[in-house]
């Protein structure tokens, strides 16, 4: 059967699964959009490439599929840069296709022409360019398996004109993925596998540290049986989140900069660090040179490259979680961890157990109350996107997910903006699922032409606005570190719920406490997307926080008022 | 110093993904050669990077994660047989001509051109026996010099090849 190369793009992706692909036309990838209108995939109709990319991102975080995002040649691809990184920081598996101007032209600057796959070299974890329609079908068979095997990441195909419209022979059995053959290493080493059964069995203080790899590698359920043979507690990274019940007691919560202080002390006395598909950020561990000094490292890491990258550790386990994780439960001993869990409860003391709920209402909407009343009203149980600064960490800290994948943020490249769209694409993953969308009026104001797209798609989700009048995590390093000379932080914003009107989407202002509730609880009744804009406390703190590179052990810990002292029992 | 050889696709922008990756992890290359082997789509390249033990490790495994790089392997630890090429154009005279031509015997170079003011050695070896070389050459006047950077091979029975193709079932890919 003769195809052109656009139309075998849309055989192809059809043939892979792929149902929903967000976009943006133009000239040189016209072509393709002309096949897709007449192939069966769903085309989601972005106002800005940034946001295709980060809906195709959240779409792979809410699934663990493949998300897929496309734009035209020049600026269309130079937009989806950031979603593109974004993604390659936390190994989201994203392919973008963009258009390219025709093989001929290569190298002309004609209109248009960027050298994306240059530009995206070192924030792809592979890109390659097509300039024949004879290769299109195996590029993009390969560029699926690459995005989603191994360590998952980004991956680009840069497709010329001329091979979106060339015509050749379509023969989907013929066209199998091609990939270089490379070495086989094998990554089991017993004295090492060994040597962490030892520690494992030996430790007095262990403490496990559990990354975003355990939901990545389908690990849960090997995860919970490995936290209950060896009855250590568990601490999360802020991408980790939802990989292990937050309601389980063994959960001790995020740990890192804005880690609850039991948290990193239980991390800073251990003698025994677990750390499981996590890569030791500065922002989990602080200072390294005071990190977790008394305790050997197990690292159970898929990538060799993240093994002694940041922390040096006792034994390194290269490999899938769950594999691994299968393979050491059979020899570890369950061990008595009375005294440490007890300690563990000591340095909780009652912060863990006051309840925001009860707190007395002196007129001022904090963060926390919104957060911690969504989790209440939800159960927990919404997919919640978020944004990146302030309201972000508040909600690690008082939404409690108990499920994988209910919690959708930007961790290793913080990209504000990324919240509506990811929650966008999020919800075509999801549709049956509630999805949230708790955003700073900062970041909203960066991707909020994106309503637009839920209007044009008639979908159904929820926006809350943590509303504070500021760059408020900037600020709040002006606060701590430069004095309180707020520069550039205070901002102004639009009236967002006249604005969400002026899309057609139903627009709240809440400014009180007791509306909250009874505002959330009407917002998930309505069958459309509703926008709320919580005007909160303006110059509140996230705390705890360890100063960027301070000990872990070195918290500005909460003021001692018990209106900001909010942490709630999950 | 580190001392990597790999293995890779030979087509282009692969050398480009390989310097990106040294660059990008704030590495710098004192020397890289590529060259083809008996496959003409695999090449051989030899990388030697200034850095740690550390950096080397971290090198090796970031070039294996990229596609088209078969094999890395960090080789400074073993026992290396170390070679570099260089062509050096030196003044020379009638009065020099005989020194230097002691010169180049004991270092075992040849002369490959011949002009009435100066000549061209070829020398191979070591680092260091060309840099020593270079060192005595200098009084004369070092017109011109190219070098070709380091090739390295592990001793005796400690092979480095390529992976041969296996006929290895496809992997599978979880969509959706």
């Amino acid at each position: 059967m003769k195809l052109t190369g656009a139309e075998i793009l849309c055989e192809s992706l059809t043939k892979l699964g792929v149902q929903h692909i967000f976009g943006y036309p133009g000239g040189a990838i016209l072509p393709v959009y002309d096949a897709l209108g007449k192939s069966k995939l769903h085309h989601i109709l972005v106002r800005h490439e940034q946001g295709a990319t980060h809906m195709a991102d959240g779409y792979a975080r809410a699934t663990g599929g493949v998300g897929v995002a496309m734009a035209t040649s020049g600026p269309g691809a130079t937009n989806m840069v950031t979603g593109i990184a974004t993604a390659m920081l936390d190994s989201s598996p994203v392919v973008c296709i963009t258009g390219q101007v025709s093989s001929k032209l290569l190298g002309s600057d004609a209109f248009q022409e960027i050298d994306i796959t240059g530009i995206t070299m070192p924030i792809t974890k592979h890109n390659v360019v097509v300039s024949r329609a004879e290769d299109i079908a195996r590029t993009v068979r390969e560029a699926f398996i690459i995005a989603n095997t191994g360590r998952p990441g980004p991956v680009l195909v840069d497709i010329t004109k001329d091979a979106q419209q060339a015509s050749c022979e379509f023969d989907w059995e013929a066209a199998t993925p091609k990939l270089p053959q490379k070495r086989v290493r094998n990554n089991h080493d017993q004295a090492e596998f060994d040597r962490a059964i030892e520690l494992l069995n030996t430790a007095k203080r262990p403490v496990i540290l559990a990354g975003r790899g355990i939901m990545l590698s389908g690990a849960m359920r090997a995860f919970e049986q490995f936290v209950r043979t060896c009855n250590v507690p568990v601490a999360m990274t802020l991408l980790g989140i939802g990989c292990f019940p937050a309601s389980d007691p063994m959960n001790l919560g995020m740990m890192g900069m804005h880690g609850e202080a039991w948290v990193n002390h239980a991390i800073q006395e251990s003698d025994l660090l677990i750390a499981i598909g996590m890569r030791f950020d500065d922002r989990v561990t602080g200072d390294l040179r005071t990190y977790a000094k008394g305790a050997r490292k197990i690292h159970i890491e898929i990538d060799r490259s993240e093994i002694n990258k940041n922390v040096k550790v006792d034994a390194a386990l290269v490999g899938d979680a769950r594999e691994t994780l299968e393979k050491l439960i059979p020899h570890i001993v369950n061990p008595d961890r009375g005294p440490w869990l007890s300690h563990i409860r000591e340095l909780k003391g009652d912060s863990a157990v006051r309840d925001i709920q009860s707190l007395p209402d002196n007129g001022h909407l904090y963060a926390a109350h919104v957060i911690n009343d969504l989790w209440k009203e939800t159960r927990g149980e919404a997919i919640v996107v978020t944004d990146v600064g302030q309201h972000q960490m508040w909600e690690a800290q008082y939404y409690h997910h108990n499920q994988p994948r209910t919690l959708i943020t930007s961790g290793g490249l913080g990209t504000m903006g990324f919240a509506l769209p990811a929650a966008i694409g999020a919800k075509f993953a999801k549709p049956d699922s509630e999805v949230w969308v708790v955003v700073g009026d900062g970041g909203f104001q960066m991707t909020m032409c994106e309503l637009a797209t839920i209007v044009q798609e008639k979908i159904n989700i929820k926006i809350a606005i943590i509303n504070n009048g500021f760059l408020g995590m900037v600020r709040q390093w002006q606060e701590f570190f430069y004095d309180k000379r707020y520069v550039a932080t205070p901002m102004v914003a639009p009236d967002f719920a006249a604005l969400a009107n002026a899309f057609g989407i139903r627009g709240e202002r809440i400014t009180q406490r007791g509306d909250v509730l009874s505002t959330i609880r009407s917002a998930r009744e309505c069958s459309e997307t509703v926008l709320i804009d919580f005007r909160v406390e303006q110059e509140d703190s996230v705390y705890p926080m360890v100063p960027a590179g301070a000990s872990l052990h070195e918290m500005i810990r909460r003021p001692n008022n018990p209106l900001v002292e909010t942490a709630t029992e999950p | 110093m580190q001392t990597l050889v790999a293995y890779v696709e030979n087509k282009p922008g692969v050398l480009n993904r390989v310097s990106s990756l040294a660059r990008r992890l704030a590495i710098n290359i004192d020397s890289l050669t590529v060259g083809p082997t008996d496959n003409p789509e695999i090449a051989r390249m030899t990388i030697v990077a200034h850095t740690d033990e550390k950096g080397g490790h971290r090198l090796e495994a970031s070039l294996e994660k990229l596609v088209d790089v078969l094999l890395a392997e960090n080789i400074s630890q073993r026992s290396l047989l170390e070679r570099d090429l260089a062509l050096i154009k030196v003044q020379a005279d009638q009065q020099s001509r005989p020194h230097l031509m002691e010169l180049i015997k004991v270092f075992r170079a040849r002369v490959v051109d011949v002009a009435p003011e100066s000549l061209i050695i070829e020398v191979s070896g070591t680092v260091d026996k060309i840099d020593g070389l270079l060192e005595v050459l200098r009084p004369f006047g070092v017109l011109e010099m190219a070098r070709s950077g380091r090739i390295s091979m592990t001793r005796g029975g400690d092979l480095l090849r390529p992976p041969v193709p296996s006929t290895a079932p496809e992997q599978s890919v979880v969509v959706r």
